[in-house]
């Protein structure tokens, strides 16, 4: 499919389906999703999204072919992932990663004793084929007449994971998926399926990047987890897409009996980001931690939140954010826990502090605690802080410049986040502040 | 030759000077003090020389070895060996002290295993032993704050340092150590110049030389007995 056909219409729709070999239901489920875009509103919160043109978006782009060694990927694509690191943590780390570069897979990988354990890692066209399991989960989870940019995004995936752990099976080295976004203009709207059987653990890592364009692009994926009697799952995404991306996803987990669910989120890039990871304990004793740090810098609005849905006995939620705002940004967090009638003996715990760097920095928290049973144990705290320039001075009168001064104060305000992120990408994260004070100070 | 020249300095705040004509040296290894009521300008002075953002310099010099230090940003003239123990020091949350410090060594060009050496001996000096992993003086009393201020010090070694008022807050023991350690520090090779208004640290660490401050040029200056003469009659023996 050539990009200057792939404008959003129901003949595109159609066609994609028609090109990934499709079955029915997954056909008719796009052009359901479809429908209800096209009648849904646009949000009617958060940010601006005026600049974002969704009729002048390309929706399907594949600009290289999958391979099956990273030295067989074209030449510039081969030095980015070299460069993020991407084959060196394969071998070290990791027991499995799949790269997407715009709409379709390029890379994938999976340890063959996870194979033999009987751990699916696949695409998710392949898995719609292949799995039957896939049609009783897919959307459920966010169903698409949650919001306007699930309904698009259930018209339009591409790419995107499946992955199945059996029971009792623990995945005990992380799996990654790393997505690119190429080609100007774009839009990406991978999917991403988890399904943990009872007793089984993962953790997933996502990492995010694409190159700077004039043109805005759009990322909106999808993710939807469920996590079975006693599974645990973490899912991690270090986001750090560039100043032209729209970042409007949809993430949520269904936690059953025992099951946990953590998520762990951390927003450095993008113009846009909506992202509210949202967990519904379903199951008696099940729990989520919600740990997501947001870094805004001059022009982006970072509106990020968590949910935590308790509908059920003894269930625990835990929504922790820092956010750090530097220049003209905004940071937006909205944590919500609702308590069910039925969620008794359910404990829920929301803290929230924002560092401001600079006078302009804006920021706004926005707590909604509803509790309809009175056998809840509830905690909420928030907090701002402004870097004062005594403060600054202090510590460049021992000898330290700006820039460390500055990444010195914000390390020290994020590190109970960066314990709970893989060390590499903590590594990667402290990296990535030094360099924007480095270049805020020049 | 001196450690510290100031020639004909004069300082804004706002529409107002509050330093002018100020000259003063300070020797290498020599304890000098810096006297004067309340107001006459003493921080002023050392924050000025630090290079604080809200004190502007009209004019003059200041000779570390020789380098002017004026036209330098904060961070140079701390890395030249200018180090000033604040007054009120601020909290700084989510900084621990060890990483703050062993930065700060880093940049004066000590190395790692100097710092990891150094570092538990300074805070047993100062008897600090339980603030290691203590966010930078969050939390801290004036006189733990004191102590603070000077462990930095003492691990930084400064060529010049600018103590103000080490002494306000503290305690008979804590004011004995304190004076300990900067007697250390000047024999150590330091110029010292200890910023009072309180003659009582003096018969601790008794000056070489004695400068005073009055509504923000140095009126007099002299040895020793200056202080004393202070002390027993206050500033009014300098104002006649």
């Amino acid at each position: 499919m050539r990009p200057q056909g792939a404008r959003l219409s129901r003949e595109f729709v159609e066609r994609l389906s028609w090109e990934k070999g499709e079955p029915a239901w997954m056909r008719e489920h796009r052009l359901r999703c479809l429908a209800i875009f096209e009648k849904l509103p646009m949000p009617r919160f958060g940010p601006d999204l005026s600049a974002l043109d969704l009729a002048d978006l390309t929706y399907y782009a594949r600009p290289v072919e999958p391979v099956r060694s990273w030295e067989e990927l074209p030449e510039e694509l081969r030095r980015t992932f070299q460069a993020l690191g991407l084959p060196e943590a394969e071998q070290r780390a990791l027991a499995g990663l799949g790269a997407q570069v715009d709409s379709e897979e390029v890379y994938r990988s999976l340890l063959a004793e996870l194979r033999a354990k009987g751990v699916v890692f696949t695409s998710m066209e392949r898995a719609v084929r292949e799995f039957p399991e896939v049609r009783e989960y897919f959307m459920r989870v966010i169903p698409p007449e949650d919001n306007k940019f699930a309904a698009l995004h259930g018209a339009v995936w591409s790419g995107g994971t499946f992955i199945w752990v059996p029971e009792g099976v623990e995945v005990e080295i992380p799996l990654q998926a790393y997505y690119r976004m190429q080609t100007e203009g774009v839009g990406q709207f991978e999917h991403t399926l988890i399904l943990a059987e009872p007793g089984s653990s993962l953790h997933y890592i996502e990492g995010c990047s694409a190159p700077r364009y004039s043109r805005a692009s759009l990322h909106s994926g999808m993710v939807e987890i469920v996590a079975k009697e006693g599974a645990r799952v973490r899912f991690t995404t270090i986001q750090n897409w560039s100043r032209n991306v729209y970042n409007l996803n949809n993430k949520r987990a269904w936690a059953y009996a025992g099951a946990r669910v953590d998520w762990v989120s951390g927003s450095l890039g993008s113009r846009v980001t909506m992202l509210y990871p949202t967990t519904v304990l379903l199951g008696k004793g099940a729990a989520t931690e919600n740990l997501s740090f947001t870094f805004a810098q001059e022009g982006m609005w970072l509106d990020t939140g968590a949910r935590a849905i308790h509908r059920a006995p003894d269930t625990s939620s835990r929504l922790v954010a820092r956010s750090v705002v530097q220049g003209r940004a905004t940071s937006v967090f909205r944590g919500t826990i609702h308590v069910a009638p039925e969620a008794r003996g359910a404990k829920a715990h929301m803290e929230c502090s924002t560092l401001l760097l600079s006078p302009e920095a804006r920021t706004e928290t926005i707590p909604v605690v509803r509790a309809e049973t009175d056998e809840v144990e509830l905690g909420h705290e928030a907090t701002v802080g402004r870097v004062s320039q005594e403060q600054l001075f202090y510590l460049r009168s021992r000898g330290l410049d700006e820039a460390q001064a500055l990444s010195l104060i914000v390390n020290g305000f994020v590190s109970p986040i960066l314990k709970e992120i893989p060390w590499e990408y903590a590594l990667e994260l402290r990296r990535l502040l030094e360099m924007s004070f480095e270049k805020a100070v020049a | 030759m001196a450690a510290l020249v100031v020639r004909d300095l004069a300082v804004r705040v706002g529409d107002k000077l509050v330093l002018q004509d100020v000259d003063l040296e300070l020797a290498p290894a020599r304890i000098h003090a810096l006297m004067g009521p309340n107001g006459s300008g003493k921080s002023t002075l050392a924050l000025a020389l630090a290079g604080h953002p809200a004190y502007a310099v009209v004019r003059g010099q200041a000779l570390l070895e020789g380098q002017d230090l004026l036209p330098l940003p904060p961070e140079a003239r701390a890395r030249a060996g200018l180090l000033v123990a604040f007054q009120n020091p601020p909290e700084v949350e989510g900084v621990k002290l060890r990483e703050f410090l062993r930065l700060a060594c880093a940049e004066r060009g000590q190395g790692f295993c100097e710092f990891q050496k150094a570092f538990p001996l300074a805070l047993a000096r100062l008897r600090l032993q339980d603030f290691r992993d203590r966010e930078l003086n969050v939390g801290f009393s004036g006189g733990e704050k004191k102590r603070a201020e000077l462990l930095q010090l003492y691990l930084l070694r400064p060529k010049v340092a600018l103590l103000d008022e080490p002494d306000s807050g503290v305690d008979v023991d804590a004011l004995k150590l304190i004076a300990e350690v900067i007697r250390e520090m000047a024999e150590a090779g330091t110029a010292v110049l200890l910023i009072t208004h309180n003659p009582r640290l003096l018969t601790y660490l008794p000056p070489a030389q004695v400068f005073v401050l009055l509504d923000g040029r140095i009126a007099e200056c002299g040895g020793p007995e200056l202080a004393c003469k202070i002390g027993e009659e206050g500033f009014e023996v300098v104002r006649r």
